[in-house]
């Protein structure tokens, strides 16, 4: 029996000396890690060269002609000399923060109205708040627009109709961002307070809201950053020039006349995002020093 | 004891829903009642004086001549081939997405190791980047002087006019733009799967290829029917990215058509009408995902 065995095994069992790549799983995965770096650098490099021609010593857009800060300040027609830029970014500041005063609020008190109260009516009120973030951008800002000019005739398009259009996008933001922190939180820290003789108030006020902070202030600089970036509902409610935003102004002017100011005002716009970005980065780091990373938090908040 | 408790549970029974009703109401005002405005005006039948029409606001004065009208226009008529472009534009940059995308997004979450937290913060940032200022920086590249036509030349291939009715730019743009909310969720779908499943379908013998085709991609496949569809809603409606990009009504697509009648012209009620006719054909997808999302929130709240 056993002779029989022996050279069975050692022909099931011949010493492989090269493995081909695609049959070693332990290999590094070169064609997977290229094609991320190209897509990152494909993503990136046009960001990058829009942002070094806002410092072009020249008009052009498409011609290097050495490093000058004239187009932020103070040539003819740059960011910080033509008034119709500075405006436009005054006009995007006061909105994003009007936006965030306004959102933020309404849409943590709507957070923790609906995850506490569980009822037939706030599932309904829930589904409402959630339809906005899957409806497509157009039909938001056209819906606000036809709303704006024939029903709520007493809300003026310009700062105000873009305020409330701003808003009404933004509060589906927080409840997202506050209901995930508040489910995970759960129900027992209000009720210890409740126990110890807290007012429902006083429960909120003392133990939900610094529990709640981080998460709140991660979503007040995003409602910020997409406010500041928001192009589709501006448009659509801005009015007349006085009230025009910074994308509305690039979209404008991207066609009309376009210098290097155009790419000066876009890049100022890049950093106020990512200003507000790495505030909300910040935040949710406070939030909690588990397994998962910030970065994965915001990238769940699509 | 029970006394005071029983008003204690009182209070916090009303003082639930009395925190979520300021954000309900505000997305009844301003979101329902929008959407409802939309219906109004497109299915108005009076015109008034301005040629503007008037909205009927009560469901019995609704005439349905407007409607008819565009559906069959759109089924075969003037707007027939615009809602065909815009089905194709978003096929191929669903198609490219889907191609560039699936392999970062794997690389990103599988993968990326110790740099994983540099490639995703890299991923993350074209989304949080003004989709306008992404564009912009497109338009200078491709000018008839730009860079792209450079680097062509170098090649001995003459210069390309991009930015004038070129579907394949309009396609390129769509692609690069809606690329990165395409890979985000489906980096947080892949980034789920347990790696224990992976190694269990290695052990057992299956190759690289048969594990991804058998345990990952059928893990991953609602990651990539909501990348997928949160990609499609937007890029249905897009307006913007062919007007930068093209501005010839060689390449309109629906959304532009809808910006056209609500924004540059006084037929509004045909604006309104093809918005709804959009929202209908992407109802569908609206629904899908959003009970998509409300399940994966069940599920949290578990």
């Amino acid at each position: 029996m056993t002779n029989t065995h022996v050279p069975v095994r050692a022909e099931a069992a011949p010493i492989r000396k090269w493995v081909p790549p695609w049959r070693n799983p332990w290999r590094r995965p070169y064609v997977l890690s290229a094609i991320t770096w190209l897509y990152i650098l494909w993503s990136l490099l046009p960001l990058l060269i829009a942002v070094q021609f806002s410092f072009n010593d020249g008009r052009s857009r498409s011609t290097w002609q050495g490093f000058s800060t004239q187009w932020y300040c103070c040539a003819e027609g740059s960011v910080g000399e033509d008034p119709s830029l500075l405006l436009a970014l005054e006009n995007s500041l006061i909105l994003g923060v009007a936006t965030v005063l306004v959102a933020t609020p309404l849409g943590v008190m709507l957070a923790m109205g609906l995850t506490r109260w569980r009822s037939r009516s706030s599932k309904v009120a829930n589904g409402i708040a959630l339809v906005p973030l899957v409806t497509p951008e157009i039909v938001v800002g056209s819906a606000l627009y036809l709303v704006m000019v024939n029903l709520y005739q007493f809300v003026p398009l310009g700062r105000p109709a873009m305020l409330l259009g701003h808003v009404t996008f933004s509060v589906s933001y927080v409840l997202v961002i506050v209901r995930s922190r508040l489910l995970s939180i759960g129900g027992d820290y209000e009720e210890a307070a409740r126990d110890l003789g807290a007012s429902p108030l006083q429960a909120i006020r003392t133990i939900l809201i610094p529990l709640l902070m981080p998460s709140i202030f991660a979503s007040a600089m995003i409602v910020f950053a997409t406010s500041l970036d928001d192009f589709v509902v501006s448009q659509f409610l801005f009015g007349d020039a006085s009230n025009i935003t910074v994308p509305v102004k690039l979209y404008n002017a991207v066609r009309a006349a376009p210098t290097p100011a155009l790419n000066a005002l876009a890049s100022l716009l890049l950093v106020g995002s990512f200003l507000a970005l790495i505030l909300a980065y910040v935040g949710l780091r406070a939030r909690r020093r588990g397994a998962r990373s910030p970065l994965e938090d915001l990238a769940d908040y699509g | 004891m029970a006394e005071p408790n029983d008003r204690r549970d009182r209070t916090a029974r009303r003082l639930w829903p009395a925190l979520a009703l300021p954000g309900t109401f505000w997305l009844i005002a301003l979101f329902l009642v929008p959407v409802y405005a939309v219906m109004a005006v497109a299915f108005s039948g009076t015109i008034n004086i301005f040629g503007e029409p008037v909205p009927a606001w009560n469901p019995l004065d609704w005439q349905f001549a407007t409607f008819n009208k565009v559906i069959s226009d759109s089924v075969s008529g003037p707007y027939q081939q615009v809602w065909i472009r815009t089905a194709i534009y978003s096929f191929w940059a669903l198609l490219i997405s889907m191609v560039v995308g699936y392999p970062v997004a794997y690389y990103t979450a599988r993968l990326a190791g110790k740099r994983r937290g540099l490639v995703l913060a890299l991923i993350l940032a074209p989304w949080w980047i003004n989709y306008i200022t992404r564009m912009l920086a497109w338009v200078n590249l491709l000018q008839d002087d730009g860079y792209v036509n450079k680097a062509l030349g170098i090649f001995g291939v003459a210069p390309i006019s991009w930015l004038s009715g070129n579907s394949y730019t309009v396609v390129m743009a769509l692609a690069y733009g809606y690329l990165p909310y395409f890979i985000i969720p489906l980096f947080a779908s892949l980034d789920r799967i347990d790696p224990r499943l992976l190694e269990a379908s290695r052990d057992l013998g299956v190759g690289a290829v048969g594990t991804f085709l058998r345990v990952t991609l059928p893990l991953s496949k609602m990651g990539l029917i909501t990348a997928l569809v949160i990609t499609a809603l937007p890029m249905a409606g897009d307006y913007y990215t062919n007007t930068l990009v093209s501005g010839s009504p060689n390449t309109n697509m629906v959304g532009n058509l809808i910006e056209l009648f609500l924004l540059q012209g006084p037929s509004k009620n045909f604006g309104a009408a093809l918005v709804l006719l959009l929202s209908l054909v992407l109802l569908f997808f609206m629904a899908y995902y959003l009970i998509l999302t409300q399940r994966a929130s069940r599920e949290a709240a578990r």
